[in-house]
């Protein structure tokens, strides 16, 4: 082995992103590229794929296999799903979802969407935009992913050909606009032979933008720079009932992550639903004693005032509560194999709470490649629609729009435990 | 894209607060959960999360390893000692009692017994009526992880069945079961071992000797080189070599083989685990060699 170096240094965060794009526009490649050009892929793994590709009759190693587990499920007609890949820079650590691309797999993108900051949507050179690319990117800006990245792949086949990237930006643009997105880029590449990824390769002198890579790298990783309201949905209740030591007999904490903004001690919190109020006497993360927590930090709250807090309530600061509420309207996408069934009650799981529901009413479905709005009954797998739900409890809720993590919940069916819906509020 | 403004965590710090936010959701949702420790290193990262989840309280978990009778002296007192120092109770249940219950019967004497811990999981999750348990296992580890879910559900016989995963959006985790089914979760799902290694180092946390580098007889066969020890004992015409080695991953003696490596301190190996150049499993798992598809067989049959 190699003598010991300097190690990198990390201090850039994490990025979530998923690559989306119809079958073969050359997603397994670019992940296998991203990988392979920053050396992710270590000698064994590669020499596996040396031996499939020589297998198949190739001369060039296909780096398309790295995400075969994948294809083979694909073949066999399994529904699942979605693949997480891993790799850094030095400067980064990043987390990849990658779903297949077939037409049915609403899904598995909104799967992969739901934690992502980032899409990159793949498009053939060759063929331009498509039904499916309109179709991931109004996915992706349902789901709320702030930065859409259009990578055309592909380059090599029409001969690094500048007007046909432009030509294929502006009918992009044509449609994005209708859609609302606001934060997309373009960048010409191929997979391949690796042009625009991580090195910038000699084909393509007329791109004068960063390479795929360094947009990554200089991605926010916050899903949004906006100041949000301070969200603090408690999961566990710490009561160590301690007799023996008195510094903990009363000990109450209040267990959670910051989904959103932030909170110091001093501040004023309410907690809902129940309205009670008190402020925040200590916060701590371990064994350490913090001033204030930020959005995506795993903490523990402690109070001034001794108020009754359970699993399933929210805290938030007084002055950015939000209301409870029992119905809420929602843009679902159907995620089961067993259709909706509008007569049954169904669980709703949002923030820590679950509460039981009932579809009040399904306004339409969304043809997703059209955007046409269709009158339904019921939703099958990979349907879009808006509907109307009725709680037997109240959530404390955000719109989605506005609030990721108070606006999103998930639809359960009791006698199978599994989870057969995805909503999104407002 | 405009420049970062907003503050955000480091990778590390996101990762921690991922799986302490997962460990919650365990015991949120889950009546009799149990976290599974072996005294390797991605379990002595989970036990220091849990930590971090849960103090001042006491775990809402037992600790449990599964041993199989063939794992190193080192490790299992390593085992006992972190479980003493936490206060936790430590429930070991073992591969050998499965063997004398009728059970685990292995085709020949010196057959691994590392695929059957899953018979043995299964007895003692019936035993105690676990409806979830917690585990270190990584997606980086192998291909046929990468698309585990962090609740992973299994069916009355322990079973994973691909078809029916549930789907995980945002951070909302599905870990409901019913009377008999369990859920497996993982809460370092998206760490990586770099990151395990950096989170050691980070948090200065104790391991097994057998992690740094130390003298060790061994025979070289397959690119591998097998420990030589009681269970393992060299066969006639072996060539017994003393050779400075650590290992990746501890697990049964059988099947784990360790590198050669002079590091014997967290810095050293996290320099060398940043500019390897082969998988954790790739070089240290005699088992896993023959089939790709390996992992995702004996996952399907109940393997953690
Ligand atoms: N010429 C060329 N072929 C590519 C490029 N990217 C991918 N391909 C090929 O296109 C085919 C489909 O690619 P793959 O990555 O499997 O697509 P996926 O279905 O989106 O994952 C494979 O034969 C790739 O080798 C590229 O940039 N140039």
């Amino acid at each position: 082995m190699s003598a010991p170096e300097q190690l990198p240094e990390i201090d850039n965060g994490l990025l979530r992103f998923l690559t989306c794009g119809s079958v073969d526009d050359g997603k397994s490649t670019l992940i296998g590229r991203l990988l392979f050009d920053t050396k992710t892929i270590l000698a064994d793994t590669m020499n596996a794929i040396e031996k499939t590709s020589a297998k198949r009759g190739m001369t060039a190693v296909d780096l398309s296999l790295l995400t075969d587990g994948l294809q083979a499920e694909r073949e066999q007609g399994i529904t699942i799903d979605v693949a997480y890949r891993y790799f850094t820079t030095g400067r980064r650590k990043y987390i990849i979802a990658d779903a297949p691309g077939h037409e049915q797999y609403t899904r598995n993108m909104v799967t992969a969407a739901s934690t992502a900051n980032l899409a990159i949507i793949l498009i053939d050179a060759r063929k331009g935009v498509l039904t499916q690319t309109r179709r991931h990117s109004y996915l992706a800006s349902l789901v709320g992913i702030p930065h859409l990245l259009v990578a055309v792949n592909k380059m090599d086949l029409v001969d690094y050909d500048e007007a046909t990237f432009e030509r294929i930006k502006a009918d992009y643009l044509a449609f994005a606009g209708q859609l609302g997105i606001k934060d997309v880029r373009f960048i010409p590449i191929s997979a391949l032979a690796g042009d625009m990824i991580v090195d910038r390769g000699e084909r393509l002198p007329w791109y004068a933008g960063p390479t795929l890579l360094e947009i990554l790298e200089a991605a926010p990783a916050a899903h949004t720079e906006q100041a949000e309201d301070f969200r603090f949905p408690v999961q566990f209740v710490c009561r160590p009932h301690d007799s023996a030591n008195p510094e903990l007999h009363d000990y109450r904490g209040f267990m959670g992550r910051v989904e959103s903004g932030e909170i110091a001690i001093g501040d004023a919190v309410t907690v809902l639903p129940s309205g009670a109020s008190s402020k925040v006497k200590a916060i701590s993360l371990g064994s350490d004693q913090l001033e204030r927590a930020i959005h995506e930090q795993s903490v523990t709250l402690l109070l001034e005032d001794e108020i009754d807090i359970s699993r399933g309530d929210m805290i938030v600061k007084t002055v950015e509560a939000p209301s409870a509420i029992k119905q809420i309207d929602a843009t679902v996408c159907w995620l089961s194999e067993t259709p909706m069934s509008p007569a049954r009650t169904y669980l709703v799981r949002h923030t820590t709470r679950e509460a039981k529901a009932k579809i009040a009413k399904i306004d339409y479905r969304l043809d997703v490649n059209t955007l046409e709005q269709q009158p339904v009954t019921s939703l099958a797998m990979n349907d879009i629609a808006r509907i109307t739900l009725k709680l037997a409890q109240p959530i404390v809720a955000d719109p989605y729009r506005a609030n990721r993590a108070t606006g999103a919940f998930i639809i359960i069916d009791e006698s199978t435990n599994n989870t057969v819906g995805a909503g999104m509020i407002g | 894209m405009s420049t970062l403004t907003k503050q955000t965590l480091s990778h590390l710090d996101w990762l921690e607060a991922e799986a302490i936010h997962i460990m919650r959701e365990v015991a949120g949702q889950c009546a009799n959960p149990v976290l599974l420790f072996s005294g390797g290193k991605d379990s002595i990262c989970m036990l220091r999360l849990a930590e971090k989840a849960f103090r001042p309280g006491r775990f809402p978990f037992p600790l449990m390893h599964i041993d199989t009778g063939h794992n190193y002296k080192e490790v299992t007192d390593f085992r006992d000692k972190r479980a003493a120092e936490l206060g936790e109770r430590l429930i070991v249940r073992s591969v050998e009692d499965s063997m004398a219950r009728g059970t685990v019967v292995l085709k020949s004497a010196d057959e691994s017994r590392n695929k059957h811990q899953s018979v043995t999981l299964l007895e003692a999750i019936e035993e105690f009526g676990f409806d979830a348990c917690i585990g270190g296992a990584r997606r980086d580890e192998e291909k046929a992880r990468a698309k585990e879910r962090i609740m992973s559900f299994r069916d009355e016989f322990g079973q994973w069945d691909p078809k029916n995963q549930r789907p995980e959006l945002w951070n909302l985790y599905n870990a409901r079961s019913h009377k008999g089914e369990n859920i497996r979760a993982f809460p370092i799902s998206n760490w990586t071992e770099l990151d395990v290694w950096q989170y050691i180092a980070r948090e200065q946390l104790e391991l097994p000797s057998i992690y740094f580098a130390h003298v060790r007889p061994v025979v070289r066969k397959n690119g591998l080189m097998q420990p030589v020890t009681d269970v393992t004992p060299a066969k006639p015409g072996d060539k017994v070599e003393d050779v400075l080695v650590r290992f990746r991953t501890v697990g049964d003696i059988t099947c784990t083989a360790p590198v050669e490596s002079d590091a014997d301190t967290v810095e050293k190996i996290l320099a060398e685990t940043a500019t390897t150049t082969i998988t954790e499993r790739g070089a240290t798992r005699m088992d896993d060699q023959t089939s790709e598809a390996s992992m995702e067989q004996r996952k399907k049959e109940g393997y953690f």
